[in-house]
């Protein structure tokens, strides 16, 4: 049970050999032993979900299921969900029970599927490790010394600890893939504005973009379905006609062009995260694919330009935590200006602070030209190499990150270390680009890689088709972490 | 939207100095209230950050229009009609302070 896929879960859950309650129950007992040490949730509520497996009992029983009803899924923290704490990671939302759903819980709410629990994360999403959380580290389950990457670190430890079938997670600069990478698991972020971002609370809204995390590209496919749709009460969601992802999964890869950007095997690579991408290169090989290299020159910058970028529209968006209306608010404080800066210095994580600083100084007068429109300016050109690239090659890949998880501790004093694990996964996003990664092996310490398949705007479906091609002919994707730790 | 008001090799140059009263400045902006060991730390960090920054001053982007969005998509307008109902009290159920459907932060004007 815990390791079938999505698509038997729901076969089992229609021919009524096991209910939704049941296969709640398993895991909430599950996330009971396993959580206390994996720390990937930072709220479960037994009642809530087993209210929710109930009423997709009766979905299932009244024959009015799709084929997600019954299925449970974790939320990442960042997602609001009516009458469930909703934390972001931060004491500033410690107490915050969202009175309304974001669109892609409602979404899923809707679908049938049961809210185990919400997922860990680093505050606010600004994170690379899960260790800006204001709820401690995340482990990372092939090796607990080791994080789980960042932000969705809560999400990507649930789905590869097997404590949820399934995960939602959010990717700003890689939010949703290298945590996935460093996991062992699969996630896509969706071309930005497919997936609302209403209720998922933002951090650089030009960026931000939801999307699934799961054990492979098939169970990702069938969540997109459920995940992506227009939404009026987001400004910048997408009008497209609705698109069914599974429809290629089974397609052959013959014929598939591969680009392979020059600058992402360049030097900065593990040698370990390297021979595992090269042998899954092979596969693609024997898959029939044929490799082109291409050039993105301008994505050495990625990760200058998104430290100016996102900090800048946090600095922006992270105004509104003020201690009046929602959140936290500083016990002491003799007038309103003191309210503010005490509430927000005690709110706020180091990280947090760091990002709103950076970004309040690249907005500040004098500043603009030389950092915050550069920057604009350089997205541009980041994003035309892709449009140039994109025309010798059906898809672009790479490593997801330079190397595998690190251990928990190792990069904390030193935020540019940390913002270099980026590195592969940043251009992309600024972009507005597809991106996902699947695991493709194991490097030093035994701890997971993942390969990044880049696609061009909207190519989803042909994307979980190439990552569905080698799962066919791999089992990377259904290799479990050791149950006790190590 | 503000244009390109100096091509690049003519802004100012970035000092790339910042000064323990550049972060304490920007802190007071962000009204974050920080102490004398903090502005020290985040001025060491923050330096480390803006090196890294630094970089993008090596392209000539002459000519280049700013990218705001990933898309270059256009603001979808809208009918003005109410699409919401009244749900204050809701939403202010779960307020630090609030006193006949207001908002209480101390006192502002004497």
């Amino acid at each position: 049970m815990l390791n079938a896929s999505l698509r038997q879960l729901s076969l089992l859950l229609s021919e009524k050999k096991i209910s939704s309650t049941e296969l709640t129950h398993e895991f909430l007992t599950r996330i009971k032993v396993l959580n206390p040490d994996l720390n990937a949730f930072i709220t479960t509520d037994e009642e809530k979900s087993l209210n929710q497996a109930r009423l997709a009992d009766e979905m299932i029983a009244t024959g009015r299921s799709t084929p997600l009803t019954g299925i449970p899924v974790a939320q990442k923290d960042i997602f609001c969900a009516t009458g469930w704490l909703t934390t972001c990671g931060s004491k500033m939302l410690s107490n915050f029970v969202s009175p309304y759903d974001a669109t892609v819980v409602a979404r899923l709410d809707r679908a049938g599927m049961v809210n185990l629990g919400k997922t860990n994360m680093d505050e606010f999403a600004m994170g690379s490790s899960n260790e800006t959380s204001h709820y401690g580290p995340v482990k990372n389950p092939w090796d607990r010394r080791a994080v789980p990457g960042g932000s969705s670190g809560g999400s990507a430890c649930a789905v590869a600890a097997r404590l949820a079938p399934a995960a939602t997670g959010s990717d700003t600069g890689g939010s949703i893939r290298q945590p996935a990478a460093l996991c062992g698991i699969s996630g896509i972020k969706p071309t930005y504005g497919l997936v609302s971002r209403y209720g998922m609370i933002a951090f650089a809204s030009s960026l931000d973009q939801g999307g699934p995390m799961a054990k492979s590209a098939e169970d990702l496919s069938i969540l997109l379905n459920a995940m992506v749709g227009f939404d009026e009460r987001d400004s910048t969601s997408l009008q497209r006609e609705k698109e069914d992802y599974t429809r290629d999964l089974e397609k052959p890869a013959g014929g598939l062009r591969i680009g392979l950007p020059r600058e992402f095997f360049a030097e900065g690579m593990s040698s370990d995260v390297s021979s595992a991408v090269d042998a899954a290169l092979a596969e693609y090989r024997k898959l029939g694919a044929t490799f082109v290299e291409v050039s993105l020159p301008n994505s050495r910058l990625a990760v200058p330009v998104y430290y100016v970028l996102a900090p800048a529209e946090a600095s922006s968006n992270l105004s509104r935590f003020d201690g009046v209306r929602y959140g936290y608010r500083a016990a002491q404080y003799d007038n309103l200006e003191e309210l503010y800066a005490k509430t927000r210095a005690e709110g706020f994580g180091e990280e947090v602070k760091r990002r709103i600083l950076i970004g309040t100084y690249v907005l500040s007068h004098g500043y603009y030209d030389a950092y915050y429109l550069q920057a604009q300016k350089l997205r541009r050109l980041i994003a035309e190499d892709f449009t140039k690239a994109f025309e010798q090659c059906d898809l672009i890949m790479g490593p997801t990150s330079p190397t595998v998880a690190f251990n928990i501790g190792e990069k904390c004093g030193d935020p540019i270390q940390m913002y270099l694990s980026d590195i592969y996964t940043s251009a992309a996003s600024l972009a507005g680009l597809p991106g996902m990664s699947i695991p493709i092996g194991f490097g030093n310490q035994n701890r997971p890689v993942g390969l990044h398949i880049i696609g061009n705007y909207f190519r989803e479906a042909h994307m979980l088709n190439v990552a569905h091609r080698y799962q066919q002919v791999t089992d990377w994707h259904k290799l479990t972490p050791p149950e006790s730790g190590n | 939207m503000i244009l390109y008001s100096q091509p690049w090799y003519k802004q100012k140059a970035t000092n790339m100095t910042l000064s323990l009263s550049d972060i304490k400045r920007v802190a007071k902006l962000a009204r974050i209230e920080i102490n004398e060991m903090e502005a020290q730390q985040n001025l060491a960090q923050l330096s480390g950050i803006f090196n890294l920054i630094e970089q993008m001053q090596a392209v000539d982007t002459r000519g280049i229009q700013p990218m705001s969005h990933s898309r270059d998509m256009v603001q979808r307008l809208r009918e003005d009609e109410i699409t919401e109902s009244d749900q204050h009290t809701l939403f202010q159920s779960i307020a630090p302070q609030v006193e006949d459907g207001y908002y209480l932060v101390p006192k502002v004007i004497e």
